[in-house]
């Protein structure tokens, strides 16, 4: 299977022309087959790689020589190794399944062609950003899947608001890129290749806390925060749920996003070198972990909660990388990835359900109507809020105790943001599903659970959010821990490097019961608050405290950055343009030209306006002094 | 086979569009795509090494010891193709229109095809000064009677602007040729020349302007926005497809190697004026509201890059500048036929008033769409290669400059998203809702244009390779001077 890797990417690639192509002509029905399987049978391979793999080197496959120009020199090359599987495997088999799911969730769309071939495009482009062998291939993937991500958040393009969430997911991203672009250029500088088997082993030399290593890690993990929406460049991906749900599902929460995190894990022992990085990563983690769980408490669009918890449960995965825990972070990657899928395409189920209503006000009392979208979201929430023995559990827990081994006060505020993170799950939950219907008369009649197609990947997501966590049991709780013992030929370099001070296994224990104890307050307290007392967010015109006031509109950051960078650079461009350019520079130039139209007053009798003539005139002299002058 | 059948083919062309009346633009078209055959078959007896092929030596004025002497090298084989390849596009893009007086229209593209060919081969300094003049004169009837309404006097800016900085370079030339022990013109001449670096420091400055200000680079920039919006738009895109590729030639040819010391001295604020054009031109850009003035800056911000990658003067840089010179030739005569398109239909340059035209026009929205992702250069289109090359070259020279001018990643998409948003998105109006979509040669030529961008941007490797043994070479000559 391993030699058939190559095929990988080749049938997203191929489902994207035809449907592409033939996107008004082939029928609903065989576009959407074609695009499932043009990602379903990639994950039928990646199955048969990942069971013949045994490791532990990685295996490369060279396709062609694509850049090659004095030293440098990129192939266009796969590397196929524990990460990359597990990526592969999460990519393909969440792909598959979520396109699936809008084979339902886009049958009434008259871009359904458009939908799948872009769906497949980006799928092409993310699997080249984890099997690429070299930084510059990742980085192919890296920009295409942004270019995905604009075209899918912008799919409804006439909608001048989407196109502009669209446009701003671009840019965001853009100005992470040239952080990692520049710092692959230092990188190559430094190694003298791209290429991630020539530069880990030589970065094993160099001693921690080199300058230049500090410097390249904060350059590429600028580049993370772009794509992986931390602060300060996080304010791209609440907008970004402009774009159909199983694009926020797909993209904007299982994969794209955390393209960051697996770039920083394949470069760990890069970032294990240089531990100011590593500070910086934690504290930026933590900060975007916290703000994005604040914001989340007072949202009341449904898929705006997702949006913030998405962007604060990967600041818990670049705080997690922040102190070394590559295998915790890597493994909430693939719980994330599992329950919070899940919940993006519940709550797309319910949005299809409630005819395109997204404002949570609006709904309530679904359980009935709903019944497998209602299990299988509750069934994510859990897992994500953090409860035994969810997949989310596991994962938080491994990456909370290493922060604990690292920092108590991070340690604190972390598990403050995981009741944060219950509470306001528990309140989407509740204020979704409980209560009484809220919506109006229309919406109710048309309400219904949706078709096989949509609700078949919940099941299947909800049975990986309640089981996932097993991959990663830890010892302490008699478990294998596999997920590490696999990884462990990616990590190996790294946790060598890292003093490994062990927690004991009654602290383990309190630190698990601390954590559990206050998910479950934050639960009580919202199931008093939004089920007892059946409170309902209030209208956007009724006052707010300045707490909720500040949560609710986001802690002003798009009007903050919309005032010290767009004004002033819209300011600027209209000084160049008409200050400089016309005034300063034109004005001298135009200054010579009065004077020289003068002087030329004399020379136009020489006119006589025929062009033809001139050009004749012009040809025949050129051909007879050359003839003239050749015999 | 040689290379005088390459130059004067299109001037038979030009004479044969004179004749052909009505059928002027089947005649023109015809011509420039045997110009590009010839091109063609060049290229494949063509020998990827550093030597000059296709030679052809004539004394011509022996008296002044002006010689024809031109030939083609990897360096000059990639700017023929670029010149050979775009001109039947921009030809074809002209189908739609009905021009006054088409024969001579069209003879003067093909007469500007011959001049353009003369620069990109020539290796004798007076021939060389032949060329670049007989380039300009075209262009300049082009833009002064099938302009828009300015066109007198923002031509006259154009012309007094160019005119002077050519005389600089004619001066030099002259200069050069006296210092030559046996009265030639002959490159090889120049470039075995001992001057003392005061010297080569005066005659940089007579070169540099008139490439300078071809390109153009900051500040000598502003003849350029008003020459785009103002001529027909064949003319732009003669101008900023090819045109601008003379001076960027001529630095790579004409200006380093001959005065290395004078390079070693002024290169350094070349660099900074190249650099600051990048962002000063992308940030004007952000609020251009008439669409042609506003790719007319963008395509200053990649000039400079493409200048930066030069003067740094290594090979990232310069294979960087050769890859992109082309990449940037299919981008923007891409971009400046959609704006054709789009300014015939709805009679407006102005973006406020377009929007939506996605929606009645799709094909036109994945075209447009497509070049605009070669222009911000996303990977797997040409313009990556090149913008990758470029700025890895600025960066070995300095880490500070290659993160301004990598700006440009940022500032481009700005730019050039708020564009396409502004055209092609939202909701449309009386002027865009009933917008005809592309059809006939408008789909030929958009295909054509977009099949290049992704082909250059997948695969490089072949053109990089054209060109890559006359750069070392070149770099290798220059450094042992230094």
């Amino acid at each position: 299977m391993i030699n058939l890797a190559w095929l990988i990417p080749v049938f997203p690639l191929l489902g994207f022309v035809i449907n592409g192509l033939g996107r008004n002509l082939l029928p609903k029905f065989v576009i959407g087959a074609l695009a499932t399987l043009a990602v379903a049978v990639p994950f039928a391979i990646s199955l048969g790689i990942f069971f013949e793999f045994t490791g532990p080197d990685a295996i490369i496959i060279p396709i062609f020589d694509w850049i090659k120009v004095g030293t440098l020199n990129i192939p266009f090359s796969f590397q196929i190794d524990q990460l990359s599987i597990l990526m592969l495997l999460i990519i393909t088999g969440i792909g598959s399944l979520i396109h699936l799911y809008s084979m339902g969730y886009m049958s009434h769309d008259a871009g359904f062609g458009k939908f799948f071939a872009y769906l497949n495009l980006f799928i092409f482009f993310m699997l080249l950003l984890v099997l690429g062998s070299n930084y510059i291939v990742m980085f192919i993937g890296w920009e295409g899947v942004g270019l995905c991500s604009y075209l899918l958040i912008g799919f409804w393009y006439t909608n001048g608001a989407y196109a502009d969430a669209a446009k701003k997911a671009f840019i965001m991203n853009r100005i992470g890129d040239l952080g990692f672009l520049i710092g692959v250029f230092l990188i190559v500088a430094t190694f003298g290749s791209a290429t991630f088997a020539e530069i880990f082993p030589q970065a094993q030399n160099i001693v921690s806390g080199d300058a230049n290593l500090t410097l390249i890690t904060i350059l590429l993990f600028i580049g993370a925060t772009g794509k992986s929406a931390q602060l300060p460049l996080f304010t791209w991906l609440p907008d970004a749920m402009a774009g159909p749900t199983p694009v926020s599902a797909l993209i904007h929460a299982a994969t794209m996003v955390t393209a960051g995190i697996y770039m920083i894990a394949r470069s760990n022992i890069l970032f294990t070198l240089s531990p100011v990085t590593l500070s910086i990563i934690a504290v930026i983690g933590l900060a975007t972990a916290i703000v994005a769980a604040i914001i989340a408490l007072t949202q009341t669009d449904i898929k705006k909660v997702l949006a913030y918890s998405t962007v604060s449960q990967l600041g818990y995965m670049f705080l997690g990388l922040g102190v070394g825990a590559y295998t915790g972070a890597f493994f909430h990657v693939l719980t994330h990835a599992f329950f919070k899928a899940l919940l993006f395409l519940g709550a797309g189920s319910v949005i299809h359900a409630m005819s395109n209503e997204q404002d949570m006000r609006n709904m309530g009392g679904l359980r009935k109507k709903l019944p497998i979208t209602f299990i299988t979201m509750f069934l994510g929430t859990l897992a994500i809020a953090g409860l035994p023995p969810f997949a989310g559990f596991f994962s938080k827990d491994e990456i909370l105790a290493h922060v604990f081994e690292h920092n108590k006060l991070l340690w604190a505020i972390g598990i403050l943001g995981a009741m944060c993170t219950a509470f306001y799950m528990f309140r989407m939950l509740f204020l979704t599903f409980w209560g009484s219907f809220r919506g109006t008369k229309e919406q109710e009649h048309h309400l219904h659970e949706s078709p096989f197609s949509m609700t078949f990947p919940l099941i299947v997501l909800a049975v990986l959010s309640v089981v996932g966590g097993f991959i990663g049991v830890p010892e302490v709780l008699h478990g294998s821990n596999w997920l590490a013992n696999y990884l462990n030929p990616i990590f190996e370099a790294s946790n060598a490097k890292m003093e490994a001070g062990a927690l004991s296994h009654s602290t383990e224990y309190a630190l698990m019961a601390v954590s559990v104890g206050g998910v479950l307050i934050a639960i009580i307290y919202a199931t008093v608050r939004y089920v007892s007392k059946a409170h309902v967010p209030a209208l956007d015109s009724e006052p707010k405290s300045a707490l909720a006031n500040l949560s609710y509109n986001k802690f002003y950051f798009d009007e903050f950055y919309n005032a010290i960078i767009q004004k002033p650079l819209d300011i600027l461009s209209n000084f160049f343009y008409k200050i400089i350019d016309k005034l300063g520079i034109d004005g001298l130039v135009n200054g010579l030209g009065t004077g020289s139209q003068e002087a030329s007053k004399t020379f136009r009798l020489l006119q006589s306006g025929n062009v033809g003539f001139y050009i004749f005139a012009m040809v025949i002299g050129i051909i007879s002094v050359l003839i003239y002058s050749l015999f | 086979m040689n290379v005088l059948i390459l130059i004067f083919l299109p001037l038979l062309g030009a004479l044969l569009a004179l004749v052909a009346k009505n059928f002027a633009k089947q005649a023109a078209l015809l011509s420039s795509l045997i110009t590009l055959a010839i091109a063609g078959f060049l290229l494949c007896c063509f020998t990827p090494d550093a030597s000059t092929q296709y030679l052809v030596n004539y004394p011509w004025i022996t008296q002044m010891g002006i010689n024809f002497k031109a030939g083609i090298d990897g360096i000059s084989m990639l700017m023929v193709l670029l010149t050979a390849g775009l001109v039947p596009i921009i030809i074809l893009s002209t189908f739609k229109h009905k021009y006054e007086n088409a024969g001579a229209f069209y003879a003067l593209v093909l007469f500007m095809q011959s001049g353009l060919l003369l620069v990109f081969t020539a290796l004798d300094g007076f021939l060389f000064y032949i060329g670049w003049e007989a380039a300009l004169i075209p262009i300049y009837f082009i833009c002064s009677l099938w302009g828009g309404q300015n066109r007198i006097q923002v031509n006259m800016k154009f012309f007094i602007y160019t005119i002077a900085g050519s005389l600089f370079m004619l001066l030099g030339i002259i200069y050069l040729h006296l210092q030559t022990p046996n009265n030639s013109y002959d490159i090889a001449d120049f470039y075995a020349l001992q001057l003392d670096s005061q010297t080569q420091s005066w005659l940089f400055g007579c070169f540099f302007l008139a490439f300078a200000i071809k390109m153009p680079i900051f500040p000598f920039h502003t003849w350029q926005p008003d020459t785009y919006t103002e001529a027909p738009t064949a003319g732009t895109m003669l101008l900023s497809g090819i045109m601008l590729k003379m001076g960027i030639y001529g630095v790579i040819r004409w200006l380093i190697p001959v005065v290395p010391l004078g390079f070693q001295q002024w290169g350094h604020l070349a660099i900074i004026l190249s650099v600051t054009g990048i962002v000063y031109a992308s940030i004007i850009a952000f609020t251009q509201k008439d669409m042609k003035r506003l790719i007319a800056y963008s395509s200053i911000a990649h000039v400079g890059l493409i200048a930066a990658g030069i003067f740094v003067w290594n090979v990232q840089g310069l294979q960087g500048a050769m890859i992109q010179m082309l990449s940037h030739g299919i981008n923007v005569v891409g971009l400046f036929f959609i704006a054709d398109i789009i300014i015939s239909r709805t009679q407006t340059r102005e973006l406020a008033l377009l929007g939506g035209i996605a929606k009645p026009a799709p094909k036109l929205a994945i075209a447009f769409l497509i070049i605009t992702l070669g222009t911000v250069a996303l990977p797997l289109t040409n313009g990556f290669i090149g913008e990758f090359l470029l700025l890895n070259g600025v960066y070995q020279y300095c880490i500070y400059y290659a993160a301004v001018a990598g700006l440009t990643i940022i500032f481009g998409s700005v730019y050039m998203l708020r564009m396409y948003k502004a055209i092609m998105q939202g909701n449309t109006n009386n002027l865009t809702v009933n917008f005809k979509d592309i059809s006939g040669t408008e789909i030929v030529t958009l295909f054509i244009i977009t099949f290049l961008i992704i082909v250059v941007g997948v695969y490089p490797q072949p053109i990089l390779h054209i060109s890559e043994a006359a750069i070392n070479h070149l770099i290798a000559t220059v450094n042992a001077k230094l």
